[in-house]
């Protein structure tokens, strides 16, 4: 008889009992064993391990987290190991110089642009690069910097150009002025800032000559003083600074005019102004002095003062001093 | 869970619980088979009225994902029999809607048929203390309702407020707001063998799954056999299941009657098995192949192999080759069902359905789906049968449409539209401990 209360196991254990007896036996202890393979009810266990893989952070950590998880691990085990990172290491740093001595990387030539042939020269001394290199080792930036020193170079872009060229397009800083000083003649940009020394006065005939200390710091305000007296710009010879604050306008036969420190270029316009109407400048005059903007004040030679005087009847005492 | 009456609130705030996170499991614990759906809640009005949906009883708020069903063991008249047994066929059941769902459920909703289900009226009636109606006097009103003797051991399955009176009006829906003084209500109150529902909870708490709520199979199979105007007018819902025959009465949207026979398929399976000398598995396959309950000439010339299949036959030769024809089957199946039927009748009369305005009667569940069910049933239950099917869901398989899954069905519209309990009303002021902090705090709340 079977129990009442019957564990599913139970026909396993009538199997072996059963096989002993004749005909229907077997099919009957079999019957069970079959209703009991049949059982769709999952255990308890497969049940829960179900439910748990439905719920959505599992489902989340096993595909996304997991992967991710084992495969840190793996690589931070891998490389726990001293020698073998510093294989890995030596590997890399070999691969990358392979790399980087290709000779699709190599810079064999540099080629400078946009710099008159002296100047080239002194850039490409200035480059001291050991061609041909990698363009990996080359530090543009430093290279850059070192040809920007150069006072004739007011920029300098570099670019490695395919062909293993390495290309220096340089701006040149444009001379606008001499600069003399007691050490010689110097040119200047409109910034005041040096481009290159000047042996002679006649190789740049064309640029405007300054002079005093600190006429380099007021470069433009002298261009702008040369453009405008442009009417006489055959008799001028330059411009000198005077206590490093206004300007002295020199022309030839030792005529100076002297500009104020405020609005220079207003006065020299109201003096030529003078000039064409009353032809100031072509008489016999020593110095225009502009500083007073109320009048101009002119400085005769002696001789016209005398002849100034004779002609108004005065007799002056002269003597040699 | 030792009371269920208190237990219904926290299963109502699982059900709240269930609703946040979008997935419920509905589970029909029937004697034959225990049906498994997997309801996915997407908010209210996804579809819009253009769909040709509309929101009549919530049923469009939710989705069927997954569903599933097996054979039900260790259940007899919709009472769990054998434990471990009704656990695993729960946790089949649940494990495969899950698969179909493909998502983890915690939450479910179940139903029974068993547990003999007594229905009571109640009435109770207050003297408002200002003229307007309040919530609190709807929760006063329900709880001066004169609570009948149970019995030992029962519980409070559903308490549902069917309808309240204010003065000499009645047949309100929701008397809040109104001007009144005195303020009555009626109550339908089913109370089940606490026992029975416990060894359930027991079940399904075993299966790691929390409940939610829990119902009537006969009350749920109405709810989703019945019409909405048979429900407002007046019908009863036959549910012919395997081990129980459940009866609800409806009424104006409400339940107003509900009981079980311990009577049903099973029985007529059983008795053509013990009629015809057969193993119940070939009895049970002859029924619903062959079955029939009106025998015309013909059937005695159908011919039915009882013998058994292959794999189950005998080796005796005799045996094996019986064979019957199909008028006997009917002869044995039909004093049977006239018997549930007649059954039937009598607690419907008992229970008064003979002074409803309209006498509709829906036979549904799986045992209604026997030919010729509707023409016996008229002439035993009157002139108004007809056979329900459950109201269509959506996304719910073909295979469970049918008339046995009126109950399932039921259950979800029962999870996204519950009925008003009477433990959804908020407790009465008074009934609180004297010195509880929520009293004070009441106070506060009505004097400021």
């Amino acid at each position: 008889m079977q129990p009442l209360i019957a564990t599913r196991s139970f026909p396993r254990a009538t199997q072996a009992a059963a096989s002993l007896a004749p005909a229907p036996m077997p099919r009957a202890a079999a019957q069970p064993a079959r209703g009991a393979k049949r059982d769709p009810a999952p255990s308890k266990w497969s049940y829960r391990k179900q439910r748990m893989l439905l719920t959505p952070h599992v489902r989340l950590f096993l595909r996304a987290g997991l992967p991710v998880l084992a495969l840190v691990a793996g690589v931070a085990i891998w490389l726990g190991d001293d020698a073998r990172r510093a294989a890995l290491a030596t590997e890399l740093a070999t691969l990358r110089a392979e790399f980087e001595a290709r000779p699709e990387f190599r810079v064999s030539l540099a080629r400078v642009e946009g710099a008159s042939a002296p100047l080239a020269e002194a850039v490409r001394a200035r480059l001291q690069l050991p061609l041909p290199m990698s363009s990996f080792d080359i530090d543009l930036a430093a290279v850059r910097a070192r040809i920007e020193e150069l006072d004739a170079v007011l920029s300098a872009d570099l670019m490695v150009r395919s062909g293993g060229v390495l290309e220096i397009v340089v701006t040149e800083r444009l001379p606008v002025a001499i600069w003399r000083t007691e050490t010689g003649l110097t040119l200047v940009d409109e910034t005041g800032q040096r481009v290159a020394g000047l042996l002679s006065r006649a190789d740049q005939p064309d640029l405007p000559l300054i002079a005093g200390d600190g006429a380099d710091r007021a470069v433009s305000e002298a261009l702008a003083l040369t453009a405008a007296a442009e009417p006489l710009a055959h008799r001028i010879r330059g411009l000198v600074r005077i206590g490093e604050r206004r300007w002295d306008l020199v022309l030839d036969r030792n005529q100076r005019v002297l500009l104020p420190e405020e609005n220079p270029v207003q006065a020299l316009e109201r003096l030529l102004a003078l000039d064409q109407v009353q032809d100031v400048m072509n008489r016999d005059i020593l110095t225009v002095d502009l500083r007073s903007d109320h009048r101009p004040t002119l400085r005769l030679t002696p001789n016209a003062l005398a002849e100034l005087r004779r002609a108004q009847g005065l007799d002056t005492v002269e003597n040699a001093l | 869970m030792t009371d269920l009456y208190t237990s219904q609130r926290t299963m109502r705030h699982m059900r709240q619980a269930a609703m946040q996170r979008g997935v419920v499991a509905i589970l029909d614990v029937g004697t034959s088979k225990i049906a498994c759906l997997v309801l996915r809640f997407d908010g209210p009005e996804r579809l819009r009225e253009q769909d040709g949906v509309k929101p009549m009883a919530g049923q469009s708020q939710f989705r069927v994902i997954g569903a599933a069903t097996t054979r039900s063991r260790g259940v007899r008249f919709g009472e769990v029999a054998v434990m471990n047994e009704t656990e695993r066929a729960i946790r089949t059941a649940v494990q495969a809607a899950q698969k179909m769902a493909n998502v983890r459920v915690d939450h479910v909703i179940a139903c029974f048929s068993g547990a003999e289900p007594r229905s009571y009226g109640l009435a109770g009636e207050l003297d408002l203390h200002d003229a307007v109606v309040s919530e609190q006097d709807v929760s006063r009103v329900l709880a001066a309702c004169d609570m009948p003797d149970l019995g030992a051991g029962r519980e409070v399955l559903h308490a549902q407020p069917v309808n309240f009176a204010l003065d000499h009006r009645s047949g309100l829906g929701d008397p809040r707001g109104q001007i009144g003084h005195r303020l009555a209500v009626d109550m339908h109150l089913l109370s089940v063998e606490g026992d029975v529902v416990q060894n359930l909870l027991y079940c399904i708490k075993r299966c790691d799954l929390e409940l939610a709520g829990i119902a009537s199979s006969a009350y749920v199979s109405g709810i989703s056999s019945l019409v909405e105007d048979e429900q407002e007018l007046g019908a009863a819902c036959i549910d012919m299941g395997g081990g129980a025959t459940g009866r609800s009465i409806f009424i104006k949207k409400h339940m107003i009657y509900a009981d079980a026979v311990r009577m049903g398929g099973d029985h007529v399976t059983s008795d053509i098995s013990k009629g015809l000398q057969i193993p119940l598995a070939t009895a049970e396959k002859i029924k619903t192949r062959h079955g029939g309950l009106y025998a015309t000439g013909m059937d005695d010339r159908d011919m039915i192999d009882i013998g058994g299949d292959p794999g189950t036959e005998s080796g005796d030769w005799d045996k094996d080759r019986r064979q019957i024809s199909r008028t006997e089957l009917i002869g044995i199946m039909r004093p049977r069902v006239e018997e549930i039927l007649e059954e039937v009748r009598a607690t419907l009369d008992v229970a008064g359905f003979d002074s409803l305005p309209s006498q509709q009667i829906v036979l549904t569940g799986g045992g209604s789906q026997i030919p010729g069910l509707d023409g016996l049933a008229t002439r035993i239950l009157g002139q108004r049968v007809r056979l329900g099917r459950p109201l269509r869901v959506q996304g719910l398989p073909q295979a469970a449409t049918g008339a046995a899954f009126a109950s399932a069905v039921g259950l979800c519209l029962f999870a996204a539209h519950p009925q008003d309990e009477c433990w959804d009303f908020e407790i009465p002021a008074e009934r609180y401990p004297a010195r509880s902090l929520r009293r004070a705090v009441k106070w506060f709340k009505d004097n400021w």
